[in-house]
């Protein structure tokens, strides 16, 4: 999952940046109102963590442009200001969720699975295919009970085939989805994972459909 | 005497009372010189009467001259004595009740004499045509008897009304203060958390001035504790970002399996837990500026000292940065208050200090222009962009330039210190933009170039 954080306290921005990677997550950092339009006009994310006081403007009018574009990211407010008041007017501006300032970093993760699960419309944690289970909170594949060890980029990878099954995901789609804007990629990066991952859970569950991306199999 | 009641009682029936008293003074000066001058006059034509009576030579024996008015007054009966003596000395006549003796040794016109013990005013008149002497006299008791019975039936109906107006007094005074009694019970019934503004608009002119003072004071005092209020939750606000990058940074200490980013978490936990620090400081800091009175208690500070010990104690140790003191400003001394020059010389010390870069220089130098002397520092960091420079001095504002460790309080608080010390804070950019100038501004007569005795 690649996820926007705006926060403009540097400490917590570094924070969440090294905890959410560590839960898994590709993380993209922005510190101001201008920096998290720019993000989120440029690059598809997961989900969008967002600070309400900015130095530059509210986060709350981020998310309503957000809205007014049509763009359904899912979004969780994150806030000192909390408030019934504060988390109404937060969740009727378009956030799927609010959590007030000081939170636990293993919370904010899982809300912010729970939202994009969500927002991808399933009901169940787990991701199932053709006997391969995918459990992105505790981050662990199983194929027909047997645990198998992927490293952070197959995990990520696979998780965002098996999110949108029979889709086609292009090269810099999964690219995006696997790395952020400081990360160095070599070009072959995808391929190599892709060739990974095929050794690890079976040959053909993933399509290579040339020219345009990679898609997982109905079955394999 | 504490009641208004009482006091006012009191002082109005001593005038009421006194102002009777001379009423009755100076009728009774008044009627006695009008019932004198009557008598006087009853005499003078009682004798005029009685000589026209005499024939020449005969005595006129027993003959009483009845008073015409007060006849019917038995206290009053034979006032009058005459008696008619012949020119050479033989009583000729007296009437009833009139001693036999001389009444008077004069030949004519008033007179007093005393007789058995007793005043008599005598009125003489002698005829020489018919050889007699007449004279007509009255006891002079007989006058203040009359003096006093008036003044008695003057006085008699005031015993009933002095009472009835004592406590006409008493009531009218207690009506009159109602005004007073409402707005006391009106306070006394209020809640003591209660600072709505007291209504006025019955209240008369007398304690208008008070109600709208105590007014005044509710809202001041109102005013201080919405703004404690505010700033608590303001504080306790600005408190939870930092405390959230605390837990974070711990949490992913604990949760981080390579060294590098434990060691990465705990430096940045450090970090934190110094800047909370110094943020809860200067939320006091600011929270005591916001009490301080302006006419604070002022000496002469030794800028060099206090410039010194602050750089030992502030001078980043992992950094090169050069702390420059001119001669100038090392010799200098100001007249402030000491704990608010201390909190705008080490904030404005501290931003220096954190915007500096490595191998950076901070200066600190002291001049004057015209009436004002200026204490200034300056550093070669990245200044503040134009548009933020009446931002800044704001409470929690952080601009684009903003320091790690920062919170968006230090020039507020310098501000606000100068502000209560009577001094001015100026920011300017260098001309090269190369680095920030902030300037204390005082009157010249503030600084001194050598020490000076305590104000």
């Amino acid at each position: 999952m690649r996820i926007l954080v705006v926060e403009d306290d540097p400490i917590l921005l570094d924070g969440l940046r090294a905890g959410l990677t560590i839960h898994g997550l590709t993380v993209d950092v922005a510190a101001s109102c201008e920096d998290a339009r720019t993000a989120l006009r440029t690059s598809a994310f997961d989900a969008v963590v967002l600070d309400l006081m900015l130095p530059d403007g509210s986060g709350l009018d981020v998310l309503r442009e957000l809205r007014v574009r049509g763009d359904a990211t899912p979004v969780l407010l994150l806030t000192a200001r909390d408030t019934v008041r504060d988390r109404v007017d937060g969740l009727d501006t378009g956030a799927d969720d609010y959590l007030g300032k000081p939170f636990d970093l293993d919370e904010v993760a899982a809300r912010l699975r729970a939202i994009s699960r969500r927002s991808s419309g399933r009901a169940s944690p787990l991701l199932r295919r053709n006997g391969v289970v995918l459990d992105p909170a505790r981050r662990t594949v199983e194929i027909d009970g047997n645990p198998v060890g992927l490293s952070r980029r197959e995990f990520a990878l696979l998780h965002a085939l098996m999110e949108r099954p029979g889709i086609i995901l292009s090269k810099d789609q999964l690219q995006e989805r696997l790395y952020g804007w400081q990360d160095d990629v070599e070009s072959n990066a995808i391929e190599v994972h892709v060739h990974n991952l095929r050794a690890k859970i079976g040959r053909e569950a993933i399509e290579t459909v040339r020219g345009i991306g990679y898609r997982l199999r109905e079955a394999w | 005497m504490t009641s208004i009641r009482t006091r006012l009682f009191v002082i109005l029936v001593l005038a009421t009372g006194l102002i009777w008293l001379c009423a009755v003074v100076w009728i009774y000066v008044n009627t006695r010189h009008e019932v004198e001058r009557a008598l006087d006059t009853r005499l003078m034509e009682a004798a005029r009467m009685v000589s026209s009576l005499v024939t020449r030579g005969e005595a006129v024996v027993g003959a009483t001259v009845e008073p015409p008015i007060l006849d019917r007054t038995t206290g009053y009966e034979r006032q009058l004595s005459c008696q008619i003596w012949s020119l050479d000395g033989r009583l000729l006549g007296l009437s009833g009740g009139a001693p036999s003796v001389e009444l008077s040794a004069h030949a004519s016109g008033f007179s007093e004499t005393v007789i058995d013990g007793q005043v008599w005013r005598v009125y003489a008149i002698a005829d020489e045509a018919r050889g007699v002497r007449v004279l007509v006299g009255d006891r002079l008791t007989v006058r203040e008897h009359l003096v006093g019975d008036m003044i008695v039936g003057l006085l008699l109906p005031a015993a009933p009304i002095l009472p009835a107006l004592a406590i006409l007094i008493w009531a009218s005074v207690g009506r009159g203060l109602r005004p007073l009694r409402s707005m006391t019970a009106a306070l006394e019934r209020r809640d003591a958390n209660d600072l709505s503004p007291i209504g006025d608009e019955n209240a008369p002119a007398e304690i208008r001035p008070m109600i709208e003072a105590l007014n005044t004071l509710f809202g001041r005092v109102a005013e201080a504790r919405a703004h404690e209020r505010g700033f608590t939750a303001f504080a306790a606000h600005e408190l939870r970002t930092p405390l959230a990058g605390l837990k974070t940074q711990v949490q992913v200490a604990l949760a981080a399996r390579e060294t590098a980013a434990r060691d990465s978490a705990l430096r940045q936990t450090l970090v934190a837990v110094d800047r909370t620090t110094r943020l809860v400081e200067q939320l006091l800091s600011m929270s005591r500026l916001d009490v301080y009175a302006t006419a604070a208690e002022q000496e002469w500070i030794d800028v060099g000292a206090a410039l010194e010990s602050l750089t030992q104690s502030l001078r980043p140790a992992e950094r090169p940065v050069t702390v420059d003191v001119t001669p100038d400003a090392r010799t200098a001394f100001v007249l402030m208050n000491a704990e608010l020059f201390h909190l705008a010389v080490k904030n404005l010390f501290e931003n220096a200090l954190q915007h500096s870069p490595d191998g950076g220089t901070v200066t600190w130098s002291v001049r004057t222009t015209g009436a004002a002397a200026i204490l200034a520092v300056q550093d070669d960091g990245p200044g503040i962009p134009e548009d933020e420079l009446q931002l800044v001095r704001r409470r929690f504002f952080r601009g684009r330039h903003k320091s790690a460790v920062g919170n968006g309080l230090g020039l507020a608080i310098v501000d606000l210190a100068l502000q209560r010390a009577g001094a001015e804070l100026r920011l300017r950019n260098t001309e090269n933009g190369t680095g920030l100038v902030a300037e204390i501004v005082l009157g010249r007569e503030r600084v001194s170039s050598g020490p000076r005795g305590r104000v």
